[in-house]
């Protein structure tokens, strides 16, 4: 007998007496895999990545789900979670502790339950490859290229990193004894250990990176022709403090926030006083009072013009600050200060949110005032470089982090941005690929547009309810005395708990959802990690079930060309 | 049974971080597949879902020893239009009324034949169950024939143009149910609960399920074959054709179903209630009810907020009989004569 699709005969056969068939049954029974059902569909399912809002909201511009899904799988999936993370960001450890992580305030976890602990995610990451002694990639032949990096601050050594990365030699010029910029000299070792920080920095320098410290650059353009360099990044931070005028302020014990932290760190032991007040309120007064604290400081004040919401400090730190007993002064400005006397002035806030004088003063002893009111940028190298614009202190760099003068690009600090550890990871990645870009005469490609994941793309049904693991505080009284490390780490148990809590949004992690829930039996499972599975549009009818029930919104249902 | 740590505990199908014996057997690459591709129920068909979970897991407990009698309806037809077939199973349909006792008479030719190793499964849909073949259904319970029965349950006569059965909801909207002269759609107080009736027959184990939890579907199924006996599996089959909903909504509105406490999830032993699925997202009946067109009218214009609240008692009415709040995890008993005392119809 014919098979089974070109059974039908025109005529039914006559049966013969040698036919043994019942009578009446005149076909074979065929599959229905002939019936191609896949021609009914009107919408057909494709996989997509959405970008992950932790991903767009990241400054440094880490693939966090990506590498999340990597340590997801525990044991040897951390060092290829390391690796991942180290292809945007070079300082893991470091940023695990001192990044404020605009990536968990993203997070769509946050909607279901708590957000995914992704900082603390990165800082087991970051230690573990420490621990074990991880290298970074090796780089690619050399190119002949040259290019000078003036700071070692985390803008400096992310562009170093990734220029190094692509073959390119790179000088790192330091004006301060060691490396490190703002992570050493303006983040206090309560956050931030010197041993994490000299073996991120290390780790970089083994790529071959030139590291001269003690090295102040006052003129760009002579360096660069002197030392032959093809272009430079320049990350000299923002490291002048900003000053007030405080009428009677030469009888009182006055000093700046930067002077005293960057102090700290080169072994001084400023005799501050009993009552020591802050003036300000963002990070750097925080550090600032925490690090008095330390030093023996009985009462820490910090006095600012406007209120706890309106600080600009970030809220943890601000928690951490009133848990070791730091007392604050909202809504008051220093009016004029005597010896052991401050006059307070009280603030209002206008409609706008900006502090008025009210003309009421009261009295606050203090021994000491530091002044925590922002810093600006050394801006003297670039004198003689034309087309530099500068504004508010700090210069205008494009879309490709390059300045007004060709060849030269800056980051970090001293270019108008936000002024953060993660933003300046980020600027130095950016700018590595364009000035790769630049030195090959090349057109640089930018970070394409991708379509957000939002928490309406997940099914959070399938999700299971899981609190995020809080990293354990030293107590409170031993914090206050010491500058030992106030957060500790996740142990492994917890930080594979936390990076399993990711709901891996916009992206697959092979859940094999779509393959048990087509009533079509049309989507094959292929084995294949990178392409796990496959539609079978031979079969499938559209019906969107696969999309519906993809527990993290990777396949979208797209209209059939008609 | 929950996997801690991971991302999706057990609720998905399966998943790279589940060593194998959490994943659920659709999950498998190699899994049997009883019905295969290129069958013609309309898109995002509960009942071709359903009828996969429940034949391959039924596969996987007899090692492939497996007969299935169907009755007429959906399954059938959109399964065999002669002459392709999408059974990868021994599969024999007759009438729309006798698949219990057709399976029945399979399972005694087995046993003249010796071969205990063969297992037989009856199944049909809720027309064909609940309605047209009840008496050899029943027949089979009280027999205590070696079959395990599986009612698909769309809630209607889907296949021939959406008449009520006795397992149409109140307040459904179907061709001959209409909401017209005061009519709710179909009436309150008619209808009847098969599996609370199949429990009457004290047979060894029945069970309810939907499409929207496999693994507890599997479960049942994996449970009930290692029984003798008749056994009953009522199994929820959202049908996006006669129930008005969006082809890609039928897992999330079989969900809502149970969610909501219309469709109470259990498992009996014996006459007795041994432990109920809790609900895990409790939401009011109305969310079920507006994501299908055949309750449309309850909500257009003025609406007919009277019916849903009754609805809504129903709900709540299931939810005490049955303890589907209870977080406790354990198991609760109810006994079956309690229950009929304070079943209301139209409840399952």
């Amino acid at each position: 007998m014919s098979p089974a699709r070109s059974a039908k005969p025109d005529v039914v056969p006559p049966l013969t007496n040698g036919d043994r068939r019942p009578y009446a049954i005149t076909l074979d029974v065929g599959s229905s895999l002939a019936n191609r059902t896949g021609e009914w569909r009107t919408e057909r399912p494709q996989y997509v990545h959405r970008l992950p809002p932790c991903n767009h909201a990241c400054p440094a511009g880490e693939d966090i789900q990506g590498w999340l899904y990597e340590a997801e799988a525990g044991g040897a999936g951390y060092e290829s979670a390391w690796r991942k993370l180290v292809v945007d960001n070079p300082i893991p450890a470091v940023m695990g502790r001192v990044c404020y992580h605009p990536c968990e305030t993203a997070c769509n976890r946050g909607q279901v339950d708590d957000a995914v602990g992704i900082n603390a995610v990165e800082r087991f990451l970051g230690d573990e490859a420490i621990r074990a002694g991880w290298e970074l990639p090796k780089p690619a032949p050399a190119s002949g290229k040259r290019v000078l990096v003036v700071g070692s601050g985390p803008s400096g050594l992310s562009v170093a990193y990734q220029l190094a990365l692509r073959g390119h030699h790179v000088t790192i010029r330091e004006q301060a004894a060691k490396p490190g910029g703002m992570m050493r000299y303006g983040i206090p070792t309560y956050r931030l250990p010197r041993t994490v920080l000299d073996a991120e920095i290390a780790r970089i320098l083994a790529l071959g990176v030139e590291l001269e410290c003690n090295q102040r650059i006052t003129d760009v353009k002579s360096a660069m022709r002197e030392g032959g360099f093809d272009a430079a990044f320049l990350a000299v931070g923002a490291h002048v403090a900003k000053h007030t005028e405080i009428p009677g302020g030469t009888a009182s014990h006055i000093l700046d926030a930067v002077a005293l932290l960057h102090g700290i760190e080169d072994g001084e032991k400023p005799q501050l006083g009993r009552r020591v007040v802050i003036y300000g309120g963002g990070d750097t007064a925080l550090d600032a009072a925490r690090s008095a604290l330390r030093l023996g400081v009985a009462e820490p004040i910090i006095v600012y013009r406007r209120n706890r919401e309106k600080m600009p400090a970030d809220p943890s730190e601000l928690i951490e600050a009133e848990e070791e007993g730091i007392t604050f002064h909202w809504l008051s400005t220093i009016a004029s200060a005597e010896e052991g006397q401050l006059k307070i002035e009280r603030m209002e806030l206008d409609d706008t949110g900006y502090p008025q004088p009210t003309g009421e003063f009261e009295d606050l002893a203090a021994d000491a005032v530091v002044l925590a009111l922002g810093q600006d940028a050394d801006l003297q190298l670039l004198e003689g470089l034309d087309g530099i614009e500068v504004a508010n202190h700090t210069v205008k760099v494009d879309d490709h982090m390059m300045t007004g003068h060709p060849g030269v690009f800056a980051g970090g600090d001293m270019v108008p941005d936000d002024r953060t550890v993660a933003v300046a990871i980020g600027h130095g990645r950016r700018a590595a690929r364009c000035i790769d870009a630049w030195l090959r005469d090349e057109a640089a490609a930018l970070d394409a547009e991708r379509e957000l994941a939002s928490i309406e793309n997940i099914n959070t049904w399938y999700y299971e309810d899981a609190p995020r693991t809080v990293r354990p505080q030293l107590e409170d009284i031993r914090r206050q005395t010491t500058f030992e490390e106030v957060v500790k780490g996740l142990d492994e148990s917890s930080a594979l708990f936390e990076a399993r809590r990711c709901l891996s949004c916009g992206n697959c992690f092979s859940c094999d959802n779509c393959f048990g829930v087509c009533p079509d039996n049309a989507v094959i499972k292929t084995g294949d990690e990178g392409e796990p599975y496959v539609f079978d549009l031979d079969y499938c009818k559209g019906c969107g079930t696969c999309a519906t029930e993809c527990p993290c919104g990777a396949i979208e249902m797209i209209p059939e060309a008609t | 049974m929950t996997a801690r740590f991971y991302q999706t505990g057990t609720f998905a199908v399966g998943g790279r971080l589940l060593d194998e014996d959490n994943r659920s057997g659709q999950s498998d690459p190699e899994r049997p597949n009883a019905i295969t591709k290129g069958h013609r129920a309309c898109q995002g068909c509960g009942e071709a879902l359903g009828a996969r979970y429940v034949l391959d897991a039924a596969v996987a407990a007899s090692g492939g020893k497996l007969i299935a009698a169907n009755g007429t309806g959906c399954l059938e037809v959109f399964s065999t239009p002669s002459p392709e077939t999408s059974w990868r199973i021994p599969w024999i349909h007759s009438l729309f009324a006798n698949a219990p006792s057709v399976a029945t008479g399979v399972a005694a030719a087995l046993r003249a034949k010796g071969r205990t190793d063969v297992r037989v499964v009856g199944q049909g849909g809720d027309g064909g169950t609940v309605d047209i073949g009840f008496a050899c259904l029943s027949g089979m319970f009280e027999r205590n024939d070696d079959v395990l029965y599986i009612c698909y349950d769309n809630q209607g006569y889907m296949n021939t143009g959406v008449q009520r059965s006795a397992a149409t909801p109140a307040g459904a909207r179907t061709a001959t149910s209409e909401p017209l002269g005061g009519h709710p759609g179909a009436d309150f107080g008619e209808g009847k609960s098969a599996p609370l009736i199949a429990m009457a027959h004290e047979i060894p184990y029945v069970a309810t399920a939907t499409v929207a939890e496999l693994r507890d579907l599997e479960q049942k199924v994996a449970r009930a074959m290692e029984i003798h006996g008749a056994r009953y599996i009522h199994v929820l089959v959202p049908c996006p054709l006669g129930w008005g909903h969006p082809t890609d909504q039928t897992i999330q509105i079989a969900r809502l179903a149970k969610e909501s406490g219309l469709f109470p999830v259990f498992e009996a032993v014996g006459g007795r209630i041994t432990s109920v699925s809790h609900i895990r997202r409790k939401v009011p009946v109305e969310e079920y009810l507006r994501a299908q067109r055949r309750f449309a009218h309850l909500f257009a214009r003025e609406g007919r907020p009277d019916v849903v609240a009754r609805l809504q008692e129903l709900a709540d009415r299931n939810i005490e009989r049955y303890g589907l709040l209870d977080d406790d995890g354990g198991d609760v008993s109810i006994d079956l004569l309690e229950a009929l005392a304070t079943a209301e119809k139209g409840a399952v």
